[in-house]
């Protein structure tokens, strides 16, 4: 019964596809077709780039229903490097600890799994650590 | 324009009520504040209640209510705003009464969140939060509050106990409180020592979902029964504010401007200044909301909220005193209930009922109610008449 929202969310959850304004050049994740800086009109398309740094961070142990199978995990607000912070799991860490500032970018992954009652199976973006700058 | 005074108030004890079910739980209190106004009948009720839909699997609570405490007849309707609910019910029951259209509004706050066990409770929790960019990610409200925290403590260089204060606090007040979860005071060890939750928020920085209700009877000064017995206590300025309601859409996250916002409003509306609060009752859902929430209300510099834990600033004696009465953290966190508790504990407050709790001399009482990490705030002034 959920599955056509999940559906229709596919775009951002992806590719990361938000909007540009064209009055002030704000960019926007997600899309809300109304600017948060100018409050103007912003409709057009906007494709981000999936890198970013760790804003903050936190782990989780005790998940909610739908997540528990997959704790702990690690989440954090990610600040994107056209500006807006999004929230989002982190993975792929290792052994590497997680730091304020730790440069990402985005993956796709396995959200939630399925259980019993009415979970279904949702793919989205998470974060990864970007192991070699470039030079 | 004519005073609305709270004229009547209840409430049960906050705690895991598996005896009682949601429409007992909420009648005690209807009734008790009832009783406490002399038996005013009032004309409208307005519910507030956060989680009834996914925990209780019951909506439609105004009628409910309004069933169930014989009042079938009269205008009911419940008022949603997550955490803020009673809060946000209680400025409808202000608006109706202060506006002449109802002569008596009864305002109850309910809860009710052990029938469910944790995981269940997170996501109906979560609910409250952005579903499709914030609770998909598996983020729960004590993991929204665990990046604030976070990146408050690293911007403003606090120390991992800086903020221990919040709840030393609000434990030794609730001592005074017969109605409140936990009647014990806890020492800094124990804070230091307590099992994370979400590094770096520990159990100790979060306050214990629980059930309970409270209510208040609202009226005009000039329709209090000529027989009535308590000290008058009105409602001086009420206001409500929001905010983006996914954390991360925010332009400065530390700010918690719809804070800052509903206080501004509520004290311009009373006709009174931040100087002239004798205490606050601040949503300590978790610690770092309420140095947050001190700074937003204009109490403490940005970055120094925690400090007034720190130096005493918020105990019962201090310049402003805070949670008298325990606070969400120790009274309990009764969720869409808990800005009801806050009204009946001013109103006892500024009643002089406080006992060894009270607050000496205290005329004018802060109260402030958050729904999420303040993407609703309101606030409401109560003063002595
Ligand atoms: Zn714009």
């Amino acid at each position: 019964m959920e599955i056509p929202r999940h559906w229709r969310l596919k775009q951002q959850r992806y590719s990361l596809v938000g909007e540009t304004c064209p009055h002030c050049e704000a960019k926007i994740f997600p899309p809300r077709d109304v600017c948060p800086t100018c409050g103007g009109e912003a409709k057009t398309q906007y494709t981000f780039s999936g890198k970013g740094e760790v804003f903050s961070y936190t782990t989780i142990y005790e998940a909610p229903s739908g997540y528990d199978e997959t704790a702990p995990y690690t989440v954090a607000l990610v600040k994107l490097e056209e500006g807006p912070i999004i929230t989002a799991q982190l993975t792929d860490l290792g052994d590497q600890p997680v730091e304020i500032g730790m440069p990402v970018e985005m993956v796709t992954r396995k959200l939630r799994s399925e259980n019993e009652d009415r979970g279904i199976l949702i793919y989205g973006y998470k974060f990864r650590p970007v192991l070699s700058r470039a030079a | 324009m004519t005073d609305v005074i709270i004229a009547g108030i209840g409430q049960t004890p906050v705690g895991e009520h598996w005896e009682i079910s949601l429409r007992s739980l909420a009648v005690k209190a209807m009734l008790a504040a009832i009783n406490d106004a002399g038996g005013l009948r009032p004309q409208a009720l307005f519910v507030g209640n956060m989680l009834a839909p996914a925990v209780s699997r019951q909506a439609h609570l105004g009628d409910l209510l309004a069933d169930f405490a014989g009042l079938t007849g009269i205008e009911a309707v419940l008022v949603e705003a997550s955490g803020a609910s009673g809060a946000a019910a209680l400025r409808q029951g202000y608006l109706a009464v202060a506006s002449g259209a109802v002569d008596t509004a009864l305002i109850v706050g309910v809860e009710k969140v052990t029938d469910y066990v944790g995981p269940e409770v997170d996501a109906a929790l979560a609910t409250a939060s952005d579903s499709d960019f914030e609770a998909v990610q598996g983020v729960t409200p004590a993991a929204l509050a665990a990046l604030l925290m976070r990146r408050y403590m690293y911007e403003f260089d606090v120390p991992p106990d800086g903020l221990a204060g919040f709840a030393l606090t609000a434990h030794e007040n609730a001592a005074g409180n017969p109605h409140a979860m936990f009647q014990k005071a806890i020492s800094l060890e124990a804070y230091q020592q307590a099992e994370m939750i979400s590094e770096p928020l520990n159990m100790l920085d979060v306050a214990p979902n629980a059930d309970g209700a409270a209510a208040v009877l609202l009226t005009r000064s000039d329709l209090l029964p000529r027989a009535y017995a308590q000290p008058q206590v009105k409602i001086a300025g009420s206001a409500l504010a929001s905010d983006t309601l996914a954390l991360h859409d925010r332009s400065d996250l530390l700010a918690f401007d719809a804070v800052r916002i509903s206080v501004e409003q509520a004290l311009r509306r009373a006709g009174l200044t931040r100087e002239q609060v004798d205490f606050f009752e601040y949503h300590d859902a978790f610690s770092i909301y309420a140095a947050l929430s001190l700074e937003a209300s204009g109490f403490a510099a940005r970055g120094q909220g925690w400090k007034m834990a720190q130096d005493g600033s918020i105990s019962r004696t201090g310049s402003l005193p805070c949670a008298t009465l325990g606070g969400l953290k120790a009274r309990g966190n009764p969720g869409g209930a808990s800005g009801v508790y806050q009204a009946v504990e001013a109103a006892i407050q500024l009643r002089g009922q406080a006992g060894t709790a009270q607050v000496a001399n205290a005329k004018v009482g802060l109260i402030q109610s958050l729904g999420g990490p303040a993407a609703t705030a309101v606030t409401h002034v109560l003063q002595t008449v």
